[in-house]
C-alpha cells in the first residue's frame, strides 16, 4: 500500500465534512468539554455566567442575521424588532395559553419567520440602501406595535414572563440557563452551517454575488430571498424567546434600533458570510463594553473627578474600536483567523 | 462522429421577435430556427443585437412582439429560472460567476435545478440530503474531468485567470445538463491555445453529448469551421441565415461587414 502523506481522502463524504482532520476533531472535542465545564468553574460568578448566557443567546440571532445579510446580501435594520416579535410571542403564548416552554419557543420561531417574510417582500424590488430603509421601517412599525398594543405586550410597562422549564425542571438561574442556551446555540450553529453548505445556502450566496446568473441557473430569486428572510427571522424569534424566558421581564427598549445595529456590527466585525466569524463577532461585541467597564471602573474610583469623562469615553472607545476594525480588518475576525491558520499550516517554510 | 447528429425538428424557434428600449430598436422581426443537435452561430457587428437575442431566449427581456418556441412550447414570457429548468443554459460575454465561491460551489450551483431535497434535510444534512449531495458531486466531478479543471476545483473563482474563468462558466452551464447551450463569446480575450481548447470542448459537447449549441463569436475562423449553420444580425435585423458557405457568398453580409461593394461609405 502506498504511504499516506497529508490529508488523504477517499470519498466525497470525507471531502465535504465540516471537520476534516483528526486534529480539528480533537480540538472541537476539547472546546465542547471546556464549554460544558465553564459554568462549573465559574459557578460563583453570576456576572460571568450572565455574560456567557447573553453571548449564547445572541449567537443564535446573529447567525440568523448573517444568513440574511452576510450570505444572501439582503441588509436588514429590523433584526432587533424581529427578536422582539419572538420574545413577545413566546411570552404571550405562555402567559395566555399556558403552552409549555418548548412549544412557545418553536411557535415563536415560526411566528417571527412569518412576520420576517412579510417584511421581506419589498426585497423583490429593493436592494442595498433602499432595502435597509425598508427594513428600518419594519423596525419602527414593530416597535410602535410593541409600545402601543398594551393588551399583548404590556406596553412600556413590560411583560412579565416565567422562566423556561422542561418537564418540570426550571431553568431559573444563570447557571441552569447556561446549558439550555448552549444546547440551542450549538444546534443553531450546526443548522446554519448545514444550510450554507447545501443547496439553499449556495443559492443564497449566488443571489448575493450575482443575482443575474443565479436566475439563469434556475434559482427563483424571490422565493429564495423570502426563505432567507424566513430562516433569519426564525433564528431571531428563537433567540428572542430564550431571552424573554431568561431575563423574565421584557420592554420595548430591549428591541430598539440600537439592538439591530449592534447585531449588524457583530456580523460585520466577525465576518460577513462566515458562521465562524458570527460566533467571534458576537463574543467580541458582547464582551467589549464589559471589558471597557472593567477598565474604567477602577480608574474612575482612583480619579473620581474624571468619572463623567470615563463614562463618555467608554461609548467613544466602543465606536472607535469598531471603526478601527472596519479599517484594518474589513473582512472580519474570521478572515484574520484564516490567515493565522494558513500561516501556521506552512510554518516555518512559507513557500 | 455520430451520424445523423443533426435532427430535422427545430428545437428552438424565434418568430418575428421585436424588442425595443424606449425608441431604440434592438431587434426587428428576427426569425430563426435551430435544429436539434447542431451548432448554430449568431454573428454580426457590435451592437447588432446578438446578446439581446440571447436575453430574449433566456427570459431576461420580454419582446414586444413575436414568440420564442422551445420544443413546441412557447417560452416568450417565462421567467429566467423557469426557462433554465426547461433545459436552456448559458454563459455570459462578461463573466458572471459567483466570485467569492470556489469552482466546486459554482458548479454545484449549476446542479441547483436537479437537486431535489428540501430545506429540512438541508438543515440536518444527514440522510437523504447528504446522499443526494454526493450523487451530484460525482456528476460535477465528471464535468470537471471533461473540462480539465481538476487542479482548480477548490480555488476561489475570483482568483483565476480570465481564460480559466471562461471555462468554469461553461462548466457551470454544463452542470445544468441543458438541451441547448448558449455561449456568448466563449473565446473572447483568449490566446490561441485556450481558444483551441475551448473549440475542442464545444465540439465534444456537441458530438458526444448531443447538445445543441448556440454560439456568438467574433472569431470568424472558429465560426466558419464549427457551425452547421449561422445567422447574421445587423442593426437588429437578420440579414442572412444558412450554412457557412451560403452566408459567405451573401452580398448583404459582405456589405454589413466590409461596407458597400461600390466602396461608398453609407454612414453606418
Amino acid at each position: 500500500m502506498a504511504i499516506k502523506c497529508g490529508v488523504y481522502k477517499t470519498t466525497y463524504e470525507e471531502d465535504e465534512a465540516i471537520w476534516q482532520t483528526r486534529v480539528s476533531k480533537f480540538w472541537i472535542g476539547v472546546l465542547i468539554v471546556a464549554l460544558l465545564a465553564f459554568p462549573f468553574v465559574f459557578q460563583g460568578s453570576k456576572y460571568l455566567l450572565h455574560i456567557a448566557d447573553t453571548v449564547l443567546i445572541s449567537i443564535i440571532a446573529a447567525l440568523g442575521l448573517n444568513l440574511l445579510t452576510g450570505f444572501t446580501g439582503q441588509i436588514s435594520l429590523g433584526h432587533g424588532a424581529f427578536i422582539g416579535v419572538g420574545a413577545y410571542a413566546s411570552g404571550y403564548l405562555m402567559n395566555q395559553f399556558g403552552i409549555p416552554f418548548i412549544g412557545c419557543l418553536v411557535l415563536a420561531g415560526f411566528i417571527t419567520a412569518v412576520v420576517g417574510m412579510i417584511f421581506g417582500i419589498p426585497s423583490l424590488r429593493l436592494k442595498g440602501l433602499y432595502l435597509a430603509i425598508a427594513t428600518l421601517a419594519a423596525q419602527v412599525i414593530l416597535e410602535f406595535i410593541f409600545i402601543r398594543s398594551r393588551g399583548v405586550t404590556g406596553g412600556s410597562q413590560g411583560l412579565l414572563i416565567s422562566p423556561a422549564s422542561i418537564a418540570g425542571f426550571q431553568f431559573d438561574s444563570e447557571f441552569k440557563f447556561y446549558f439550555l442556551a448552549l444546547f440551542f446555540a450549538v444546534l443553531a450553529i450546526l443548522i446554519a452551517k448545514n444550510i450554507v453548505r447545501t443547496k439553499p445556502g449556495r443559492a443564497f450566496m449566488a443571489i448575493r454575488d450575482r443575482y443575474i446568473s443565479a436566475e439563469i441557473i434556475g434559482v427563483p430569486l424571490f422565493q429564495y430571498k423570502l426563505i432567507a428572510f424566513g430562516i433569519s427571522s426564525f433564528f431571531a424569534g428563537v433567540s428572542g424567546s430564550l431571552w424573554a424566558h431568561y431575563i423574565g421581564i421584557i420592554t420595548p427598549e430591549h428591541f430598539n434600533v440600537m439592538v439591530s445595529i449592534q447585531y449588524l456590527s457583530m456580523i460585520i466585525i466577525g465576518g460577513l458570510g462566515s458562521i465562524y466569524g458570527t460566533i467571534l463577532g458576537t463574543i467580541f461585541i458582547v464582551l467589549l463594553p464589559e471589558i471597557l467597564r472593567a477598565i474604567s471602573g477602577p480608574l474612575s474610583s482612583s480619579y473620581p473627578i474624571l468619572i463623567d469623562i470615563f463614562n463618555a469615553l467608554r461609548e467613544g472607545i466602543f465606536g472607535l474600536v469598531i471603526i478601527l476594525f472596519l479599517v484594518f480588518e474589513p473582512d472580519g475576525l474570521a478572515h484574520r483567523w484564516k490567515m493565522i491558520k494558513n500561516y501556521w499550516k506552512l510554518w516555518p517554510f512559507s513557500y | 462522429m455520430v451520424k445523423n447528429r443533426v435532427g430535422d425538428e427545430a428545437i428552438l424557434k424565434g418568430e418575428e421577435i421585436t424588442l425595443s428600449f424606449g425608441g431604440i430598436s434592438a431587434l426587428m422581426g428576427v426569425n430563426f430556427s435551430v435544429k436539434k443537435g447542431e451548432v448554430f452561430s449568431i454573428i454580426g457587428p457590435n451592437g447588432a443585437g446578438k446578446s439581446s437575442l440571447y436575453n430574449v431566449i433566456n427570459g431576461f427581456y420580454h419582446p414586444q412582439r413575436g414568440r420564442v418556441i422551445f420544443k413546441g412550447q412557447e417560452i416568450t414570457h417565462m421567467k429566467p429560472y423557469e426557462i433554465a429548468r426547461l433545459g436552456i443554459a448559458r454563459s455570459f460575454q462578461n463573466i458572471e460567476l459567483f466570485k467569492h465561491m470556489s469552482v466546486l460551489e459554482n458548479m454545484m450551483l449549476g446542479r441547483h435545478i436537479h437537486i431535489k431535497y428540501g430545506l429540512f434535510s438541508s438543515m440536518l444534512y444527514f440522510g437523504p440530503g447528504r446522499k443526494e449531495e454526493v450523487i451530484h458531486r460525482k456528476r460535477v466531478e465528471d464535468i470537471i474531468d471533461f473540462l480539465e479543471i481538476e487542479h482548480i476545483r477548490k480555488k476561489q473563482v475570483g482568483t483565476l485567470s480570465y481564460g480559466l474563468q471562461k471555462r468554469v462558466e461553461m462548466a457551470r452551464a454544463l452542470c445544468l445538463e441543458p438541451e441547448i447551450l448558449l455561449l456568448d463569446e466563449p473565446m473572447a480575450g483568449m490566446n490561441l491555445e485556450e481558444t483551441e481548447d475551448m473549440c475542442r470542448f464545444i465540439v465534444d459537447v456537441n458530438t458526444e453529448w448531443g447538445m445543441t449549441v448556440l454560439l456568438i463569436e467574433h472569431d470568424m475562423g472558429v465560426v466558419m469551421d464549427m457551425s452547421d449553420r449561422l445567422m447574421v444580425l445587423d442593426f437588429g435585423e437578420s440579414i442572412a441565415e444558412g450554412t457557412p458557405e451560403e452566408v459567405q457568398k451573401n452580398e448583404k453580409v459582405a456589405t454589413a461587414y466590409l461596407g458597400d461593394s461600390d466602396g461608398v461609405f453609407l454612414g453606418r
